[in-house]
């Protein structure tokens, strides 16, 4: 299933629970799969119009007054184009206000580099007091989705909305707060969000066979990262890879450098290199940008080496 | 009434230069613009308790141009939200008073505000959501002529239009000054009446904002708009500084201006109308008004 129609069948029943979880748009709840929730809950769904900043405080001002609203747009315009009123009207006013950006980094494809959003979680990460997630499969999307809903302050989803494979099991037991042991090993940590988990998975397989035991995290949630497995992860192995479909400033990389300022060992990194985005599929943006299986395996081969 | 709100402004105003006057700088201008309206709403128009803040269905005030906070604080106070002793601690390191309107900090304020054009869009926000809870509430909000030349604003204009969101009503508080000169000049918002009228709303004009009957029954005729389908803007036609004449004369230099003790009392000597002493710089006892 896509992760949009997953998203929207969890706010379909968050909203049946709940009269005070509402959604609003910005003329793009097609794109984030709620559209048809507009018929079925006529009281909860408000779209605002091509008007994000409006869409933002709006949304605070719901909040304060007891309601749960839940924002959508494009990455770019959920997060760099409002990103003042995110940090004043949600942030600094503490208004429990979730934020959906869909279509992150590179799968923006064909909407090209206005659209494409290397930037979002590095101009949110310095916001005091956001939560930013971003799911990697149904499975785990299914789980966060009542999770954050129950959580009382901000927090932005990041949010790829077409199919992604699945990463995990049908036991797994989703913690917001807890980054996620996917595999064990002991020769190189890789600190993994999103898209790229699956590859990341598939990198450690082939790697494997070269004689090199990945441990694969997947950081689900970069803010607050989840600190005390990156450390135990990365003191066990002592090197590490991030690898994400973000800026390599700004976002799991630095989150990860952050965490590991005191540790004496390397942290290479798979991401985009510090550029924007361009229009094209995916298979030609992995390649553009640095975020194939090949990069991966390229980049843990070199942690490993300045051990 | 009409006697009890002008010298319930002219506290309101003493207050403000007493709290200012006591740290030495601020957004002196656009407090004094705002009083008659804070007045009016405060102590005769809305549905309020100041002894339970967080009253379920209470009408609210959004001061969306959040650096008139200085005045809502010494409204609020004079209203018995807090004492007013601390109107003294406005801005000082650790203030639940600070600058700008702070949901989090002050007993009375509904939303933080202070980044141009939020407060309004938030102020609509809160609009929709007295709608959804059918609580029967009304939502004020107060934006400045300058902040109405923020994009958000005519966003939000156009949404509570189109959303028939009548239980909102708007101030513009007209002073025609903004820090860079006179609004005319650095980027005019004319013909504004016209202007909410073509986003869907009522427009009144108050000839003279700084008139209390004249912002109360303005005030009156916008409550009457429920049920129209459509918000109300009242443009308060204002002076920035308005009731000590020094701070007017500075014109634009007033918005956030040094205002030193020797300042506050010839502010002071002027609005009590007889020669002020260092105790009236001091905030003393509680209002007579119940």
């Amino acid at each position: 299933m896509e992760m949009r129609a997953a998203y929207a069948a969890c706010m379909a029943e968050l909203m049946e629970q709940d009269r005070h979880v509402v959604i609003l748009d910005a003329d793009l709840s097609k794109a984030s799969g709620t559209r048809a929730l507009y018929e079925r809950f006529p009281n909860q769904m408000f779209d605002c119009g091509v008007a994000e900043q409006n869409m933002a405080s709006i949304a605070a001002g719901l909040a304060s007054y007891g309601f749960k609203p839940w924002i959508e747009s494009f990455t770019p315009f959920a997060t760099r184009r409002i990103c003042d009123q995110i940090a004043i009207s949600i942030c600094y006013a503490k208004q429990n206000v979730k934020i959906v950006g869909t279509d992150p980094g590179i799968s923006a494809e064909l909407n090209g580099g206005t659209h494409m959003s290397m930037e979002d979680i590095g101009v949110l990460r310095s916001i005091p007091g956001i939560v930013i997630f971003e799911p990697v499969d149904e499975t785990q999307l299914r789980q966060a989705i009542p999770v954050i809903n129950a959580y009382d302050g901000p927090v932005y989803i990041r949010l790829f909305r077409k199919a992604l494979p699945d990463v995990f099991p049908a036991d797994y037991r989703f913690d917001l707060f807890r980054a996620d042991l996917l595999r064990a090993g002991k020769d190189l940590s890789i600190f993994v969000s999103g898209m790229l988990t699956a590859d990341a998975l598939t990198a450690a397989g082939m790697l494997a066979a070269e004689g090199i035991d990945c441990e694969i995290i997947n950081v689900h949630t970069i803010k607050p990262i989840d600190r005390e497995t990156v450390l135990a992860s990365a003191r066990k192995t002592g090197a590490v890879l991030t690898v994400e479909n973000h800026n390599v400033i700004g976002g799991l990389h630095s989150a990860v450098l952050e965490a590991l300022a005191e540790e004496k060992l390397p942290v290479c990194a798979v991401g985009v290199q510090d550029r924007f985005g361009e229009v094209g599929m995916m298979p030609y943006l992995r390649t553009a940008m640095g975020l194939t299986t090949d990069n991966i395996i390229a980049a843990a081969k070199r942690a490993v080496t300045l051990k | 009434m009409e006697e009890k709100l002008k010298s319930l402004c002219t506290e309101i105003r003493c207050d403000v230069v007493r709290s200012i006057g006591h740290l030495g700088t601020g957004h002196v201008g656009g407090c004094l613009s705002v009083v008659e309206l804070l007045a009016v709403l405060y102590f005769s128009e809305m549905h309020i308790d100041p002894a339970n803040p967080k009253l379920p269905g209470r009408d609210r005030l959004i001061c969306s141009k959040g650096h008139a906070g200085p005045a809502v604080y010494a409204t609020l106070a004079r209203r018995g939200y807090f004492d007013r002793s601390l109107l003294m601690t406005l801005n000082q390191g650790g203030t639940n008073l600070p600058s700008h309107c702070d949901m989090n900090r002050t007993p009375g304020i509904d939303m933080t505000t202070g980044s141009l054009g939020q407060g309004f869009s938030c102020a609509v926000g809160a609009a929709l959501g007295s709608k959804l809870e059918d609580d029967g509430a009304t939502i004020f909000t107060l934006i400045g002529d300058g902040e109405s030349q923020e994009g958000q604003i005519w966003e939000a204009a156009m949404f509570a239009g189109a959303k028939h969101l009548d239980n909102l009503i708007g101030f513009t508080d007209s002073n025609k000054l903004q820090i860079d000169g006179p609004v005319e000049a650095v980027n005019s918002i004319a013909p504004l009446a016209q202007k909410w009228r073509a986003f869907g709303w009522h427009a009144i004009e108050v000839e003279n904002g700084n008139d209390v009957m004249q912002v109360r029954a303005a005030v009156r005729l916008a409550k009457k708009n429920r049920g129209s389908g459509k918000p109300t803007m009242v443009i308060l036609n204002t002076k920035k500084g308005c009731g000590v004449s020094f701070v007017e004369d500075l014109g634009p230099g007033n918005h956030n201006m040094p205002f030193s003790q020797a300042d506050a009392k010839r502010a002071l000597t002027q609005l009590l109308g007889r020669e002020a002493t260092d105790e009236d710089l001091e905030i003393g006892g509680e209002s007579e008004w119940k």
